[in-house]
């Protein structure tokens, strides 16, 4: 039989866990958070600049332009909705499947996703080019008619998609932290302290009662963000699969999809908590190298995914009997964007091969460095797809280059910033490793009187 | 009138407390057992207090199993049909418009958002029947113990419970070892 490893190191009491947990929340910022704080901030500054200078000049400052009409928004907003796939996979998928690691990662885990999600969300609204009449994209009565929204069209469905998902993660997220804002609140020295967590707990009591309707309620939104999770890719992909462009146009792109945003999402997780490992020592109990080691042949199982799809992408345009469709994928490899298509395959099929050995699953600074790979690979990924299916579509006199401009790079780059300083900003003042559910943990793997 | 806006506001959103009698465990298990015999010696309102949902607690106590489920059943299928209805209703009655040929009540096009409509509506009210039954939001909930929070686990005996005597239930959870057995208001 093989024994069970403990998910919880050291020799702990409830108490211990409180008080390492809540830890950072109740202590000054150190000096490393400050620096990356300060880098984070400004760099959310020079993409609001940057954006504010688009929304002022026009969409015609970024690359966009016929025959590549998708450019960086849309690819990083592809990329940005991916990487918070993980965090609802690890919450709600692995709660479903009673994966009890998944306590300890799955509080930041899913602020990744409500972060991510709303930085990529930005990225459409922009693209639209006139974000002042976003608001168009909502079916709501108005004095044009009413003129509603197209329901037909995938880019719709999208808008329901993400706002559905967006609304769902807050909420879930919300609900996990409640119990943990009333630990914070009882802990709490100064009166402010205690109020704005008091309001935030909502009057949590912790009662039998309370626990039964917040355990089921928990368990149903497992269930129902389980599947959101996965719709909200396949819907992205529909974007690109409903429309009868070659490269575009396959029934792949659901799966495909949805695997390579989960290997996405667990590459930025690991990128993350290898940060938070480092900036808090203490919370190397919880999130041990087994949890690291777990994630690790995640982000294997769904790099060969990506790697299948990619392959079998090549044999159904060869079976097709498609010309255009052919060409359409010789042309990804060989032509002139052939670089970015083997970053791509270096990254997110190559790279993560190293896997397979123990010693890189556990090796933290290996693990750091494949996890950037993945993240800069899954980029690429998206690049690929839109850009080099739309610069050579049908017909040769309507070929083209996507003229990447300065102001591409700034967006891509600011976006980070954006999503850092909110991800820093929630180390500071959430309990960054969920209390109430790493308790009933404590003991797996070890005998309960021992400690 | 705005004085007595804000006192009405203050009074919703202020917790409602009972007075009755709280006696303190260490641990979950010793809780669990304690709570077990108190339900099986006839006490009906009484509940445990724990900094996390403790195993076999809710039969301990005798906790009916949360009718939530329902909720979100009732109002999936409300989201479901309100989705449908309303792009049955913008795309085929109110301003038709043809788009690619397809008929005007297209219903796999209209699939994917009638699904988010359904996950939408059930999800939030899931939320707002567990916010409606555990009496949430509220403001300055009583504090027995900090600790109830974070190590310490309690039974409580309001002084609702039918036949209420302070001092019977003091002596009976000392009984049952509780420590710091206490007169409180919750």
């Amino acid at each position: 039989m093989i024994e069970r490893r403990p998910l919880v190191l050291g020799d702990k009491t409830y108490k211990d866990i409180t008080d390492d947990i809540c830890a950072p929340v109740e202590v000054l910022p150190s000096k490393g958070w400050i620096l990356l704080f300060t880098g984070a901030v400004s760099l959310f500054a020079f993409y609001l600049t940057h954006m504010g200078i688009i929304l002022g000049t026009g969409m015609g400052l970024m690359g966009t332009n016929h025959p590549v009409g998708w450019g960086t928004d849309i690819v990083t907003f592809v990329f940005w909705i991916g990487i918070g796939h993980a965090g609802t996979l690890i919450s709600a998928i692995l709660f479903l499947f009673r994966q009890k690691w998944r306590t300890s990662v799955a509080r930041t885990a899913e602020a990744m996703t409500v972060f991510a999600v709303f930085t990529a969300g930005l990225f459409p609204l922009i693209h639209t080019g006139r974000p002042w009449l976003d608001f168009w994209l909502l079916p709501y009565p108005n004095q044009r008619g009413p003129l509603w929204v197209n329901f037909r069209s995938p880019l719709l469905w999208d808008v329901f998609a993400v706002s559905t998902y967006t609304t769902v993660s807050i909420v879930f997220w919300y609900v996990g932290l409640i119990p943990d804002f009333a630990t914070l609140r009882d802990r709490a020295k100064n009166k402010i302290r205690k109020l704005v967590y008091g309001v935030l707990s909502l009057g949590w009591r912790g009662t039998t009662r309370n626990w039964s309707h917040y355990e089921i309620v928990y368990m149903l939104l497992a269930g129902l963000a389980t599947p959101l999770v996965l719709s909200v890719h396949t819907i992205v992909s529909f974007d690109f699969a409903v429309s009868g462009l070659p490269g575009w146009h396959t029934t792949i792109f659901p799966p495909y999809f949805v695997a390579g945003a989960i290997f996405s999402g667990f590459g930025m997780v690991i990128t993350l908590m290898v940060l938070v490992r480092a900036a808090y020592p203490a919370f190397k109990d919880y999130i041990t190298i087994d949890h690291m080691e777990v994630m690790n042949k995640i982000i294997m199982t769904t790099g060969m995914m990506v790697g299948y799809a990619y392959a079998s992408e090549f044999f159904i345009a060869w079976y097709s009997g498609v010309e255009v469709e052919q060409y359409a994928f010789i042309n990804r490899a060989t032509g002139p964007y052939w670089w970015s298509y083997w970053i791509m395959v270096t990254c997110n099929v190559v790279i993560p091969q190293l896997f397979w050995f123990k010693f890189f699953r556990r090796n933290i600074t290996a693990m750091f460095i494949i996890s950037i790979f993945v993240n800069i690979g899954m980029w690429f990924e998206r690049f690929v797809i839109t850009v080099t299916s739309l610069h050579r579509d049908f017909l040769p006199s309507n070929w083209g280059m996507y003229e990447w401009s300065w102001f591409d790079t700034a967006i891509l780059c600011g976006s980070f910033g954006m999503f850092f300083t909110l991800f820093l900003g929630y180390l500071r003042v959430f309990p960054a490793i969920s209390i109430a559910e790493v308790k009933p943990v404590l003991y797996v793997g070890k005998k309960k009187g021992e400690h | 009138m705005i004085d007595s806006i804000i006192d009405k506001v203050n009074n919703l959103l202020r917790s409602p407390t009972t007075k009755g009698v709280v006696g303190f465990f260490d641990d979950d298990h010793e809780c669990v057992v304690a709570a077990t015999k108190m339900r099986e010696a006839g006490y009906k309102h009484f509940d445990a207090i724990t900094p996390f949902p403790v195993h076999g607690m809710e039969e301990a106590v005798g906790v009916k199993r949360s009718p939530i489920p329902y909720v979100t059943f009732v109002m999936g299928l409300t989201g479901c049909s309100a989705g449908l209805f309303l792009q049955y209703w913008t795309s085929a009655v109110d301003w038709p418009v043809l788009v690619g040929g397809m008929p005007m009540f297209s219903l796999p096009a209209f699939i994917p958002v009638t699904f988010e409509t359904t996950i939408l509506f059930g999800a939030l009210s899931s939320v707002a029947a567990m916010f409606a039954f555990n009496k949430l939001p509220k403001v300055d909930p009583p504090v027995l113990d900090p600790l109830l929070t974070c190590s310490r686990f309690a039974l409580w005996v309001p002084s609702t419970e039918p036949g209420y005597n302070e001092d019977k239930v003091k002596a009976f959870m000392e009984e049952l070892g509780a420590k710091d057995i206490k007169s409180g208001e919750f």
